[in-house]
């Protein structure tokens, strides 16, 4: 994974701050467990017994207070959209999203319509879009993956004390 | 969004909360309201008072949209809104149609229809039997209803090409022809889940947390479940022997021979056993449709021009309960209207019979054992 590098002396391990960090993180995600439509379907599959998201370090939590990574998973239509941006708001940073399924990245095969709205990027920020309708459990890992790789990109952000 | 936001407040109880009494919400995001259902509760401590269910946060234009596409388009959308259930779903549509077109549908493609829909009957009741057992806490029958479902969906994979969303059936049959071998795949699917259906009953049936939790609760009567228009599981488990398998025979389902499994009490354990029996009866089906399967044609003879003249109802036994849609056609190849009657909307309505007085922990068993798909409701 590239964390070790450098082993001068057996049993010593020395890396950078920016890369433990990131590698503790990516390592694990809990997601929310959150259900919209059928793509929560396959997102409970994906954490069920075949394909065991438990593997990546990934357990499901049922309050948005404990999680690090929001899979949206199914149609966000505009009486949901408030919730999720409810929802967004309401976890600790750092957080990411991940859009799963066509519903969730442009509104998939109900473009268009009334009542919908045409991805949830239009009202939370997305990190890495999953095609498919709905994906495969297979996709939605390799979503995951790729979310992995963005965290090891990432740099330390300090933030700010809140202003109260 | 705050513009275009709609604001779609249910009515709530209007009497002043004594000073011990508060409301509570329940979802759109709760883990155990299978989707994002929300109940307004007002409680008096952990004991409920009085419920009101909100819906609308699935709500997807799906009548809407059948109005704008031509018939064979539509099929993908009846998937899409009981998607644990897309073969029954889709199949009520079909047959709408078919109807309206007195298009004929070959015996073979029949058969296929009934063995795929007991497979879809199968895979929705293991799926509520995982997530059903999840929210009571038991979460290794999960694990277990899961691993099954995977092996059921290889065979759906082999045979429509998709795990959950099929779009399966045509208007006059089905897309294609059973695949080679699938007689033997699925005859050891079925052997494998009587087996597992044993182990099964040993984690939940019996097990006295779980009888605790189930007896006694969410009791509705016979007479509440008739006049509020139930069907399905909700109302055998009342003990009224309807299914339109049975009651009023679609397809060739008057070929075979299986029981109507009922419940006696109407509580949550009473539907829990329902589902649990049917599993045996959907074994049988696909045994008796797979021994007795003519050859022949899978897909009759459709005219390339589809027109649609006249109105109908048509309904089929979902895993949930009675699935309807009443189709009207202007002559032209659109549906002028699409009625889709759900099944998990009325038992919605049955909610608060079922639930005030319990405990806020009973209101998860009660919405897990309604099995509950809000795709379906909202549309």
């Amino acid at each position: 994974m590239g964390l070790i590098t450098h082993e001068a002396v057996p049993g010593v391990v020395t890396t950078s701050l920016r890369r433990l960090l990131n590698w503790s993180r990516k390592s694990s995600l809990w997601y929310m467990l959150f259900g919209i439509a059928c793509c929560a379907i396959e997102m409970m599959a994906t954490g069920a017994s075949r394909y065991d998201f438990d593997r990546f370090g990934m357990i499901f939590r049922a309050s948005p207070r404990q999680s690090d990574l929001m899979i949206v998973p199914g149609t966000v239509n505009e009486k949901m959209a408030d919730r999720v941006k409810v929802l967004y708001d309401q976890m600790a940073e750092p957080r990411w999203v991940i859009a799963m399924g066509g519903c969730a990245i442009n509104g998939g095969p109900y473009h268009g319509e009334y009542n919908i709205v045409d991805g949830v990027d239009k009202v939370i920020p997305v990190d890495v879009y999953v095609p498919g309708c709905p994906p495969r459990p297979e996709a939605l890992m390799h979503g995951v993956l790729l979310l992995q790789d963005k965290i090891m990109r990432e740099g330390i952000e300090i933030p700010a004390p809140a202003k109260g | 969004m705050a513009e275009t936001a709609v604001t779609s407040e249910v009515k709530q109880d209007t009497t002043t909360p004594a000073e011990h009494e508060l409301f509570v919400n329940m979802g759109p995001q709760h883990p155990s309201t299978h989707g994002v259902l929300r109940l307004l509760l007002r409680v008096d401590g952990e004991r409920v008072l009085s419920l009101k269910p909100d819906i609308g946060y699935l709500h997807r234009c799906f009548e809407k949209i059948a109005e704008r596409r031509s018939v064979q388009m539509v099929i993908p959308y009846c998937d899409r809104t009981d998607y644990l259930a897309a073969i029954t779903s889709e199949w009520a549509y079909v047959m709408a149609a078919e109807k309206l077109m007195g298009v004929e549908v070959p015996e073979r493609a029949e058969y296929i229809r009934v063995i795929v829909g007991e497979m879809q009957r199968i895979a929705s009741h293991l799926l509520w039997f995982g997530t059903f057992a999840l929210d009571l806490g038991a979460v290794t029958a999960f694990l277990y209803a899961f691993r099954e479902r995977e092996s059921l969906f290889d065979i759906f994979q082999k045979l429509t090409g998709a795990r959950m969303l099929y779009n399966y059936l045509r208007v006059g049959g089905v897309r294609n022809d059973l695949y080679e071998g699938f007689e033997e795949d699925i005859l050891r699917f079925l052997d494998l889940l009587e087996e597992r259906l044993i182990e099964y009953n040993k984690l939940l049936t019996g097990n006295r947390i779980f009888e605790s939790r189930t007896k006694g609760v969410g009791v509705i009567t016979k007479e509440q479940a008739i006049a509020y228009g139930a069907s399905g599981p909700v109302l055998r488990g009342c003990g009224v022997p309807q299914d339109l398998r049975k009651t009023d025979p679609y397809s060739v389902y008057d070929r075979f021979e299986f029981n109507i499994p009922v419940g006696e009490h109407g509580d949550v354990y009473s539907r829990y056993v329902v589902r649990m029996h049917e599993f045996y009866e959907s074994i049988r089906i696909i045994r008796q449709a797979i021994k007795t399967i003519p050859g022949g044609p899978w897909l009759g003879d459709v005219p390339r021009r589809m027109k649609l003249v006249g109105d109908v109802y048509t309904r089929v036994e979902s895993p949930r309960g009675e699935v309807g849609v009443y189709l009207v056609g202007d002559g032209s190849d659109q549906p002028y209207r699409c009625h889709y009657r759900s099944p998990c909307f009325v038992h919605l309505q049955l909610l608060e019979p079922m639930g005030v007085g319990h405990l806020i922990a009973d209101m998860v068993a009660i919405i897990g054992s309604i099995d509950i798909v809000m795709g379906e409701v909202d549309r």
